[in-house]
């Protein structure tokens, strides 16, 4: 098997990605950290017969994805922090009427304009909360050139598979850093089509959920004549005013990732069997914390590392059972604690938690991240 | 049984509408599915896409596939539709709200693109959905719940700002004229391009009320009466034209098509993927 | 999808037809029915004089809710 080793952007191996899982659309606004995502779509899709468009926004941006996502092909847009923000929206849009799209974070400094080079983790809360109303996500944070490549397939096998927006939160560095990458044949990579109805157009109902709580999709244009909108609606698609329909589809939506979560959650462990310091952290920092631990091992120190892959829905489960182990989990983030929240909430009962935040624009370093083990000890 | 019509392209099990008694809104809907009647269009192949508003809620009636998306946001919903399959025909309908206020920068855009949608504005000089506030269509001095002492805004001439904006097909007609609004419409499917109609429909209960218009009747018989059509205009006076609005087709220079010119970049690209 | 076929109030007036669940009682039609053959009694639409209707078609073409229309061939060949 013919195995192609290359250089790469974290960018750019979220387009050849995105390419590899199938996607044939692209629509977006330029906005650094992530215009190379952009660019190169603009350049590698119309030479596979797909489609790029550059908006006039970014809520253009979202919202011509997911038309196209409603013709049967898979789309992607990607922004950054003031562009993530004007998505939403349409990211609510995108959730209540089951449309599979993936959108690209590559977080920057904020709010607002912020620190538009520079990294962050700002908005990972965002990308749990962002849009109103109760809804679904499933949000994945890459931490190298090579995960963003295997993230970006998996964020669009979960949008057609779940039938919902997925969001991939990179960060700068991520997205910036250049890796040697190997690119699976494509034989190896797993895809996965979002379920059309065999059934006949008659007796279609759009969103009338299988065992799975997913309905089946058609394509618009092939004979399946059916009504999508933002409103609440039953199971033909249409609104209604029903409480009992509206408290039924919330809780469906919702329900899609809770009860699959087995299938979706994935996180990465390391030295942690008989780790008794436990490092949370995920993006770029993650890697930091990976050469952290090497240096503190090599002096006896035990302290492993918990990264979820998925940050939405979060591996509660694994977490707790380590905080059982451990005497204290450190949680640097490049904000001021946003996922800790989430370990406060699960492990605070179990052990200590210690924050390591940092806003200056500047990644974590390895070395505070011993300092901060150190003076906790 | 209702009307053949009706029957063929409405979801007659939906109907009848949500709308308000005399809402010029129905008037206007049969009238897009009448020359989607007389072109004899392939139902399965035709895409109806609307924002939020009253006039937005015309696409739940339609036998087609149908998309209500976000307030202001219909165009680039329905650009991606019709970049991602241009066998599709892309009609997008939209409040005056909708379309020139919150969705004025997509309107433009879609119009500077020539993107192949035709799109229908249900011009009601008001914001119905939310009770009568003053839109970017409100003539000046009219009133809305947000303008209780009169609008100081000028309004936007929605087709002259279509056709400065480069979309190659433009009319207006309103609801009483409706067999006027299903030629025009009828004119920009066929233009292979962004085609953009307005349709001047009547909010009775709204600015009808606001501004003492009188009931939908009062408001079709002012349709009726200020309505010149533009080759007859062009035959009057600016006196006698003092007050009048103009109807009919303004503009039809067709331009290269964008899901046309993209195909052609697709094309010339064909075998160079390494 | 398959849309339950309606049954509605409709009245077969040979010339016209009316369906009296849809008809909101806005007076378009009867306004502008060159002839007069159509009146509004009770906020609903009704026929005044069958013969004097000659079938032009406004009232169906400008009737919000579509709830009269031209009877005849056209429109009946299914129903
Ligand atoms: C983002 C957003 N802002 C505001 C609204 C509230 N809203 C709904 S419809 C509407 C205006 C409708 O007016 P118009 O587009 O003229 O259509 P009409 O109802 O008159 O047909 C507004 C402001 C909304 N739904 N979404
Ligand atoms: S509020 Fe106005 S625009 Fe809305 S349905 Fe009623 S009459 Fe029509
Ligand atoms: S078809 Fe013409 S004449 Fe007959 S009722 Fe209707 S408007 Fe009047
Ligand atoms: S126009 Fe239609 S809704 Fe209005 S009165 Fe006549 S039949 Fe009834």
């Amino acid at each position: 098997m013919s195995k192609k080793v290359r250089l790469m952007q974290g960018n750019e191996a979220c387009v050849e990605g995105a390419i590899a899982a199938g996607m044939m659309f692209y629509s977006g606004y330029p906005i650094t950290p992530s215009t190379e995502i952009a660019e190169i779509s603009a350049e590698r899709l119309p030479r596979i017969g797909g489609k790029f468009i550059q908006m006039e926004d970014e809520i253009a941006g979202i919202a011509a994805a997911i038309g196209a996502s409603l013709t049967g092909v898979k789309t992607m847009t990607a922004t950054s922090g003031p562009g993530f923000s004007l998505k939403q929206e349409n990211i609510g849009y995108a959730a209540i009427a089951e449309i599979p799209i993936v959108i690209v974070d590559v977080q920057r400094g904020g709010p607002s304009t912020g620190q538009p080079t520079s990294p962050a983790q700002g908005d990972m809360m965002q990308a749990k909360w962002g849009t109103h109303g109760d809804h679904p996500v499933i949000a994945l944070c890459p931490s190298s050139v090579k995960e963003t490549f295997d993230l970006t397939i998996k964020s669009f096998n979960l949008a057609e598979k779940y039938r919902m927006p997925v969001l991939l939160m990179m960060d700068e560095v991520v997205g910036h850093m250049r890796e040697k990458i190997e690119i699976p044949d494509s034989s190896e990579i797993e895809i996965i089509n979002r379920k059309k109805p065999t059934c006949s157009a008659e007796e279609y109902l759009p969103f009338k959920p299988e065992a799975n709580l997913v309905p089946l999709m058609a394509d618009f244009g092939t004979g399946y004549r059916y009504h999508v909108t933002g409103l609440v609606h039953d199971e033909t698609g249409f609104p209604s005013n029903s409480t009992q329909v509206a408290d039924d589809l919330i809780r469906r939506l919702m329900d899609k990732v809770e009860v699959n979560k087995a299938d979706i959650i994935s996180w990465e462990e390391e030295n942690t069997e008989d780790a008794d310091i436990l490092i949370f952290a995920y993006g770029c920092v993650a890697r930091a914390a990976k050469t952290a631990i090497k240096m503190l091992r090599e002096k006896g120190i035990k302290v492993g590392l918990f990264r979820p892959i998925t940050v939405w829905p979060f591996p509660e489960e694994r977490l707790i059972e380590l905080s059982k182990q451990v005497k204290v989990i450190i949680a640097p983030e490049m904000n001021l604690g946003q996922m800790v929240l989430e370990v406060e909430r699960l492990c605070n009962k179990h052990t200590k938690i210690e924050r390591l935040n940092k806003v200056n624009g500047e990644i974590i370093y390895p070395e505070e991240i011993i300092a901060k083990i150190q003076e906790v000890l | 049984m209702p009307s053949q019509l009706v029957e063929q392209y409405f979801r007659a099990d939906n109907l009848p509408q949500i709308w308000c008694p005399g809402c010029g809104h129905g008037i206007i809907t049969r009238a897009i599915a009448a020359a989607i009647e007389q072109l004899d269009l392939d139902p399965n192949k035709v895409c109806v896409v609307s924002g939020i508003g009253c006039s937005s809620r015309a696409p739940g009636y339609l036998d087609f596939n149908t998309l209500h998306t976000t307030h202001g946001r219909a165009l680039a919903f329905a650009t991606g539709i019709k970049l991602a399959n241009p066998d599709l025909k892309v009609i997008v309908i939209m409040g005056d709200g909708d379309s020139t206020a919150i969705g004025g920068n997509h309107f433009i855009h879609a119009c500077r693109r020539n993107i192949d949608i035709t799109t229908i504005i249900f011009n009601n000089n008001i914001y119905g959905m939310t009770g009568g506030q003053y839109s970017p269509t409100t003539p000046k001095f009219d009133k809305g719940t947000t303008a209780p002492y009169g609008n100081i805004d000028k309004a936007f001439d929605v087709c002259d700002l279509a056709g400065a904006a480069g979309a190659t097909y433009v009319g207006r007609a309103t609801s009483y004229h409706a067999n006027m609004v299903t030629t025009l419409v009828k004119n920009g499917i066929m233009n292979e391009g962004f085609s953009l109609i307005e349709a001047i429909s009547g909010c009775p209960t709204y600015y009808g009320r606001k501004n003492k218009k009188g009931g939908p009747v009062d408001m079709m018989k002012w349709q009726k009466d200020f309505a010149v059509n533009v080759t007859a205009a062009a035959r009057m006076t600016p006196e006698q034209l003092e007050g009048k609005f103009l109807i009919g087709e303004f503009k039809n220079k067709p331009e290269p098509e964008y899901t046309k010119e993209y195909q052609r970049i697709i094309d010339s690209l064909k075998g160079s993927d390494v | 999808m398959k849309m339950k076929s309606i049954s509605s109030n409709e009245v077969n007036h040979g010339k016209l037809i009316i369906n009296t669940e849809w008809c909101k009682g806005c007076g378009i039609c009867t306004a502008f029915c060159p002839t007069k053959a159509i009146e509004l009694i009770g906020e609903k639409v009704t026929v005044a004089d069958i013969d004097k209707c000659t079938q032009c078609g406004l009232c169906e073409l400008r009737c919000p809710d579509y709830a009269i229309y031209v009877g005849g061939k056209k429109n009946e060949q299914k129903g």
